[in-house]
């Protein structure tokens, strides 16, 4: 399609605010979740963990937990096959250890039983013997040669030489001389920096419903942002053919990018496969922070030279990112997203991932960019600082645009960051006053969207409404965008449409739900698909008038003459042609099956208005205001809320959020009372302004919106916190007592 | 341990249960009764997913026994609409998107009923105190506040 037809387009349903069609359930309580699910006969399931960051596992002796009354059946590693792949085979030994605990939590036994008490006193029973080995927590002192070695083997032959093997990979981005650039900077600086490992914080603890027949076939229940990528890695490790496992999707109660693999799931299927009984598991939020999802933690060095007048001449980054316990990819995307914002000449980034004594790595929002984008941010601000340039301006001079080529290697197509930080410095909060130990704050951010595998089927009812078939988890309002996508394309009103997820049995294989892709691939096929479908009605419309499928077209809902030439007929609508499809062809459906290119990458600005307590270093935000391109803004209210939730979500990450281990290598702030998320006491209300830079890669220039907004927080409110009382910190989070320590010490 | 029968009223509805006695009053609702609108995101009364009311009172149930329900009025997200004619509250976070996964809007709902009941008129600050036991994480809590807003308008005005 032209690009001219999208920027005309004067949409009808899209761009308007409909009521989510799972609402009603949602504010019921009646919506399915992960743990709402129950079946006849079934068993509770627990699991084992280890106490120890690092242990053989020498025996483990389950003969007491197997006679106690009540328990159905004990599972181990020793229950599970080897799995060909690599990455699965990684994906199983976190799902139970395979002889060697690698973290405080690591699953290594579990149990089905009547009740959960009876499971939880089997738990006690399991006899383990490990043999405890030193072990590593932090990315730089694992990266040491020397230091104790989370798992051997693993480590790519392009890391450099002279790291520990906990280095597991090492990748290399950018373009030009530094040596050049650096030599025409009027100001260089160069900073150490360092994140801590956040988590994910869904509200929804992990909890699955699995069932095994002895036939072979299996049905399992859970709560996840994938059931195709789900039925994958459990039909691998369980060594059944996909076909035989259908997994349906539950609600999902958030997910961030932690639910896009497994953790309780095949073991509920092998508990399942023992006992010959359904078997859920629900984790508790101990368990969700010891074994699920955190982030990387990062360690971070960046350099940059600036002109006197604002020109970045070069910039460099070494990024060194720990993913747990089993080898990751994060660095990757940190390393590429790094400088993405910026148009420059000269621009180096490496990247190392990192083997240490925690819990492997999920994705979380933007993986592996916000500590990145922090770094550089944070630098950008202190040249800005240093050579008394204005920081909005320093970032129109240097924005990546339309034709840039970006720090990661492809030329930027139409992009908004110019327009999204020209709308920041129009708005009022750039010039609002500020009091004593106040500061304002600025931030860009990036993320590079995806597409990926994609299905949608659209059906006509036979009374002409509209029945479609997807397959991503809704996460935040996805179902509704669909529709509207659908009633769009079709011509027909919102409430007419109907979408639901479907199980991994009644659509072909979709990607997750994840990279910011629902809105834009499943939005992409939908539209597709209704175009099939509306191809299908013209076809018939045509056969009953007699002329042309060509002089046939679509508007309004209805099938039409093209023109004068193509004859006089009364136009047919969707419900007319709905009605009789019997008698023209049998049922009218559209479907569409992609691999979608064309995502579109997105960029932000965070403003951040701060003050800073003298006397206890806590940070109050005082305003808070993200500008974002989102193409098209399908349903304005959740493009609004990705934005808010995930400005809200790096605030945490910035201000308090953090996994803190001892020197034991233990976990010691598993629970929300001490790992503590933002509150709504915490907050303010988060202004937000959508700019819509069509996306070319999309029919109605639509660019995912959920994962940009977590980016800038972080170096946002260090900016802020440092123009606020004038102390810089390297590191996150800014909690309290480190802000305080800082401003004592500076006197 | 010995089960114990439990006489109560959950949504003005007479009921009846047996649990044990370390049994959480919200894994009787969940796992008793049937009613899993209130939901277990923490087990340590951190979250506030599993808000009920208890006598008027707002509480966390996963903080309270089950056996502490005998004689006792028991509110969930359950008895909010009457039939189908939703609670403005209700109506209002579907309206103004107040929710994106929805696990926390079951708990939020019964604290901002609970608010508006003490407090028809509430100021932001007072709703961000008041819900600062329920966590969420999707929404940044903006537009819950604001749906709170609108709604406590609509039922002042009603």
């Amino acid at each position: 399609m032209a690009l001219d037809s999208k920027m005309n387009r004067v949409f009808k349903v899209v761009g308007t605010r409909p009521p989510r069609p799972d609402g009603v359930e949602k504010v019921t309580g009646r919506a399915m979740y992960g743990a709402d699910a129950t079946a006849p006969g079934m068993l509770v399931g627990r699991i084992l963990r280890s106490p120890h960051a690092h242990a053989i596992i020498k025996s483990i002796d389950v003969s007491a937990a197997e006679a106690l009354k009540g328990v159905k059946a004990v599972v181990t590693a020793a229950d599970f096959g080897v799995p060909d792949d690599l990455s699965i085979r990684d994906v199983q030994d976190n799902c139970m250890a395979q002889g060697k605990a690698l973290y405080h939590g690591h699953a290594v036994a579990a149990v089905a039983a009547n009740t959960a008490a009876i499971a939880s006193q089997a738990l006690k029973l399991i006899k383990v013997r490990y043999e405890v080995l030193p072990h590593v927590t932090d990315v730089d002192e694992a990266m040491r040669p020397g230091a104790p070695i989370v798992q051997e083997g693993r480590a790519l032959e392009n890391v450099a030489a002279g790291f520990s093997e906990n280095v597991t990979s090492q990748c290399e981005f950018g373009h030009g001389d530094l040596e050049v650039g650096f030599a025409k900077a009027d100001k260089v600086i160069e900073r150490s920096f360092t994140t801590a490992a956040t988590h994910q914080g869904y509200i929804e603890p992990h909890a699955c419903l699995a069932s095994m027949s002895p036939d072979g076939k299996g049905d399992l229940w859970c709560c996840t942002q994938g059931q195709f990528q789900v039925r994958t890695l459990c039909a691998e490790i369980m060594g059944m053919d996909a076909s035989q496992l259908r997994v349906t999707a539950s609600e999902i109660g958030g997910g961030f990018g932690g639910k896009t693999t497994v953790f309780i799931e095949p073991v509920a299927l092998a508990l399942s496969r023992k006992s010959g009984r359904p078997v859920k598991i629900v984790m508790t939020r101990d368990e969700v922070f010891k074994a699920t999802g955190p982030t990387v933690s990062s360690s971070m060095d960046v350099k940059i030279g600036m002109t006197n007048d604002g020109r970045i001449t070069a910039a460099q980054a070494q990024l060194r990112y720990q993913g747990g316990a089993f080898p990751c990819g994060t660095v990757e995307m940190g390393a590429q997203s790094a400088f993405a914002c910026y148009n420059l000449d000269a621009v180096h980034t490496v990247g190392w991932n990192v083997l240490t004594n925690r819990p492997k790595e999920a994705a979380y929002r933007a993986p592996g960019a916000p500590m990145a984008i922090y770094a550089v941010e944070s630098v950008v601000d202190e040249l800005c600082q240093e050579l008394g340039l204005d920081p909005l301006n320093v970032r129109l001079k240097n924005a990546s645009t339309k034709g840039t080529k970006s720090s990661y290697g492809p030329t930027f197509d139409d992009i908004g960051l110019r327009a999204t930080l020209e709308a920041a410095k129009a708005h009022p909060h750039c010039s609002a006053p500020l009091g004593p130990n106040q500061g304002r704050g600025l931030s860009c951010g990036f993320w590079f969207n995806f597409g990926g595998n994609t299905c949608v089927s659209l059906n006509i009812n036979t009374d002409g409404t509209v029945g479609i078939t997807e397959g991503n988890p809704d996460i935040g309002g996805s179902r509704a965008a669909i529709s509207q996508m659908a009633a769009e394309e079709l011509g027909v009103p919102y409430d007419k449409v109907r979408t639901i997820i479907a199980d991994t049995n009644s659509l072909g294989y979709n990607d997750v739900t994840d990279g910011s892709r629902v809105t834009f691939s499943v939005g992409l096929a939908t539209i597709e698909a209704a175009r099939n479908a509306i191809k299908v009605m013209c076809g018939r419309v045509a056969k009953i008038w007699g002329i042309d499928e060509d002089a046939v077209i679509w508007e309004d809902g209805c099938a039409k003459p093209s023109g004068a030439n193509a004859g006089d007929f009364t136009p047919m609508s969707i419900e007319e042609i709905a009605a009789i499809s019997s008698n023209t062809g049998g049922p009218i459906a559209g479907h569409f099956e992609v691999n979608a290119d064309g995502a579109g990458v997105s960029f932000g600005v965070h403003l951040a208005d701060v003050e800073v307590d003298p006397e206890t270093g806590a940070t109050k935000i005082l305003r808070y205001t993200v500008f974002q391109d989102a193409g098209k803004a399908v349903h304005p209210d959740y493009v609004e809320g990705q934005m808010q939730g995930g400005a809200v979500q790096g605030i945490g990450w910035a201000l308090n959020e953090e996994y803190i281990y001892g020197k034991d290598g233990l976990l010691q702030n598993a629970g929300f009372l001490d790992y503590r998320v933002p509150v709504a006491s915490d907050l303010p209300n988060i202004e937000t302004v959508i700019l819509e830079i069509p996306n070319p890669g999309h029919p109605y220039g639509v660019r995912g919106v959920g994962e940009t907004p977590i980016v800038p927080p972080l170096a946002t409110l260090s900016n802020a916190v440092a123009r606020a009382i004038g102390i810089r910190l390297f590191e996150l989070p800014m909690s309290p007592p480190k802000l305080l320590k800082a401003i004592r010490q500076k006197g | 341990m010995r089960n114990l029968h439990i006489s109560t009223s959950v949504n003005g509805d007479q009921t009846e249960f047996v649990c044990a006695p370390d049994e959480t009053l919200l894994d009787v609702l969940r796992n008793r009764l049937g009613l899993t609108g209130a939901k277990e995101g923490c087990g340590t009364g951190d979250c506030g997913a599993c808000s009920v009311t208890l006598n008027g009172r707002l509480v966390c149930s996963c903080l309270v026994l089950g056996v502490e329900a005998e004689g006792a009025e028991i509110g969930t997200v359950e008895g909010l609409a009457m039939g189908d004619h939703l609670h403005p509250l209700q109506r209002n976070f579907i309206d103004h998107a107040a929710l994106q996964c929805g696990i926390c809007t079951p708990g939020i709902l019964v604290a901002a009923k609970a608010l508006l009941e003490k407090n028809p008129n509430p100021t932001d600050e007072e709703i961000r105190y008041w819900l600062a036991g329920n966590l969420c994480r999707c929404t940044g809590y903006d537009k819950i506040i604001k749906a709170v807003q609108i709604a406590a308008a609509e039922m002042r005005g009603a």
